[in-house]
């Protein structure tokens, strides 16, 4: 590895850059993502006294004895054949829709959530390497501004497919998503009252030296996590696809690989969320015990970091998928009544309580 | 590397803007608003090339990802055949002739009292930069900033009067 250490600087920030991106992006995330969907749907199979998918079985599984049958049971190979079935599929245009719109949309819903992921610490240090893709000072304003942009590719997908029903989800989403993300920007202006940075890896540093955020802000916490329900357009506030009254909302006129580019979107928001909901109220890759709670020294302490984070995450994501096959989908005027007239207040409550708080407890 | 950013940013805002409001290939207001969203993001290219961080992120966040989606929304709204068959008015061009002037007169004249080039140098500010803007938006430009939110305030009462149907 002696060549790495002779390039210079720049160069090797671009190297391990590239590097985490690709590792992150290929393989975390979509591997995540295609199990999430396994897991959604055991999940909802559970909740809903059924087995769930327990079919799929390649060719080689006859030659594993016992487990192969068992993998089987689990499903471990549906989101292999889900991929498969998702490329193969006919990718129909309709004539109706506007044809640079409909191609864009799919792509704008799924890169904007990739994207939030970037200034996520995911672990302390590996050697030399922070565990985060860019640690910027304005971390969390750069991820709730890429998140925003999320919105476009729903609007555009209900806009570009020319119908109805897409077009009111369109419409529904962006609404919602700008609604909720007023609550879900003030709701953590505590928090980096408390810290004092915007930077993620600071937030981590306080929440290791301190009780984790989630117990010194639980109001905070509640209103980013409803709020995060509804900016990753999941039940129970999926109006913008709302299946029982606008029959599939905007992905209705897609198929194949866009729309399951429109279920990647999805879940990849879910992971950002989730990962962004770890760092800022349950400590990020720090566990409060076991000197786990500073930068790693050892490689193996910094992989230990990572699973740490991950696992954090992975509770949370079930919490999403848990949440949707529990309760009922709101209606509209619901939604926004929930947005506007309880938790934009609440919010604002919150942040003159945190600075009253301050103001006394630092006046002395 | 920088200078060639920035004439990468600065020449994509351009474009962007120019097909924002003269976009030879489509009448769309849609096609124009998403222009304009990327023109947003360019500019906030350009604030990051000036250190200024938090107004690139407070830029794609209040702009590209609030402001322009309820463009859209109202775009979408409206009867968007109608706007497409309408063609340029003579009052519209006499305003944006005369705004286009203002414009350039007065951006002539801060560019020939500022005398750029002569030395300058972009000054970093210490710390983190979002401290750095909080403070002086709360000590030195206290009065400003009170007087743009009670104007912001004054335009939200009026929309609220505006969108009641009945006044009682």
């Amino acid at each position: 590895m002696d060549w790495i250490n002779q390039l210079n600087p720049t160069m090797q920030f671009a190297i391990f850059s590239m590097l985490k991106v690709c590792v992150v992006i290929f393989l975390a995330v979509m591997p995540i993502v295609a199990y999430a969907v396994l897991v959604e749907r055991k999940v909802s199979a559970f909740i809903q006294d059924r087995v769930g998918p327990n079919r799929a079985a390649p060719f080689f599984v006859k030659y594993l004895p016992v487990v192969g049958p068992f993998l089987v049971r689990l499903g471990i190979f549906h989101p292999l054949a889900d991929g498969l079935k998702s490329f193969l599929k006919e990718d129909f245009t309709p004539a109706h829709v506007r044809k640079v719109y409909f191609w864009l949309a799919p792509a704008i819903a799924v890169v904007p959530a990739m994207l939030a992921l970037a200034v996520i610490p995911f672990g302390s240090t590996l050697g030399a390497q922070k565990m985060v893709i860019a640690d910027l000072n304005v971390g969390i304003l750069y991820t709730f501004g890429i998140v925003s942009l999320g919105v476009y590719g729903l609007v555009l997908a209900g806009y570009a497919s020319n119908s109805k029903f897409s077009f009111l989800g369109g419409i529904r989403s962006s609404a919602q998503m700008i609604s909720y993300e007023i609550a879900m920007g003030m709701s953590v202006i505590p928090l980096f009252m408390l810290v004092g940075d915007l930077n993620l890896s600071k937030v981590i540093a306080y929440q290791a030296d301190g009780a984790w955020l989630v117990f010194k802000q639980p109001i905070a916490f509640v209103i980013f996590l409803v709020s995060a329900f509804a900016e990753t357009n999941r039940l129970p506030f999926d109006l913008p696809e709302a299946e029982t009254e606008l029959v599939g909302g905007y992905h209705t006129e897609y198929s194949s690989m866009k729309f399951a580019l429109f279920f990647i979107g999805e879940y990849t928001a879910m992971i950002a969320a989730s990962a962004m909901m770890v760092v800022l109220f349950f400590g990020g890759w720090t566990l409060p015990f076991a000197g786990l709670d500073q930068p790693a020294t050892t490689l193996v302490m910094g992989f230990a970091h990572i699973g740490i984070f991950v696992t954090k995450m992975l509770v949370l994501m079930v919490v999403f998928i848990w949440v949707r096959w529990m309760l009922p989908r709101f209606r509209y005027d619901q939604l926004m009544d929930l947005g506007w007239r309880r938790f934009v207040p609440l919010a604002l409550a919150n942040i003159v309580v945190t600075a009253v708080v301050l103001w006394a407890l630092h006046a002395k | 590397m920088e200078n060639a950013l920035f004439y990468i940013f600065a020449a994509l805002t351009l474009l962007f803007a120019f097909l924002c409001v003269a976009n030879p290939f489509s009448r769309n207001p849609v096609t124009s608003a998403m222009f304009l969203v990327l023109t947003m993001i360019s500019m906030a290219g350009l604030f990051v090339l000036l250190q200024a961080f938090f107004l690139a992120a407070v830029q794609i966040l209040v702009y590209a990802g609030a402001v322009m989606v309820l463009f859209l929304f109202v775009i979408m709204l409206l009867d968007i055949k109608e706007e497409e068959r309408r063609r340029f008015n003579r009052f519209a061009i006499a305003l944006g002739g005369v705004s286009v002037i203002g414009l350039g007169f007065i951006l002539f004249s801060t560019i020939r009292e500022s005398k750029v080039g002569a030395g300058l140098k972009l000054t970093a500010v210490k710390g983190s930069d979002t401290a750095a803007l909080g403070k002086a938006l709360f000590t030195e430009y206290l009065l400003p900033f009170e007087i743009v939110s009670v104007l912001l305030l004054v335009a939200m009462v009026g929309v609220i009067l505006l969108s009641k149907k009945d006044l009682k």
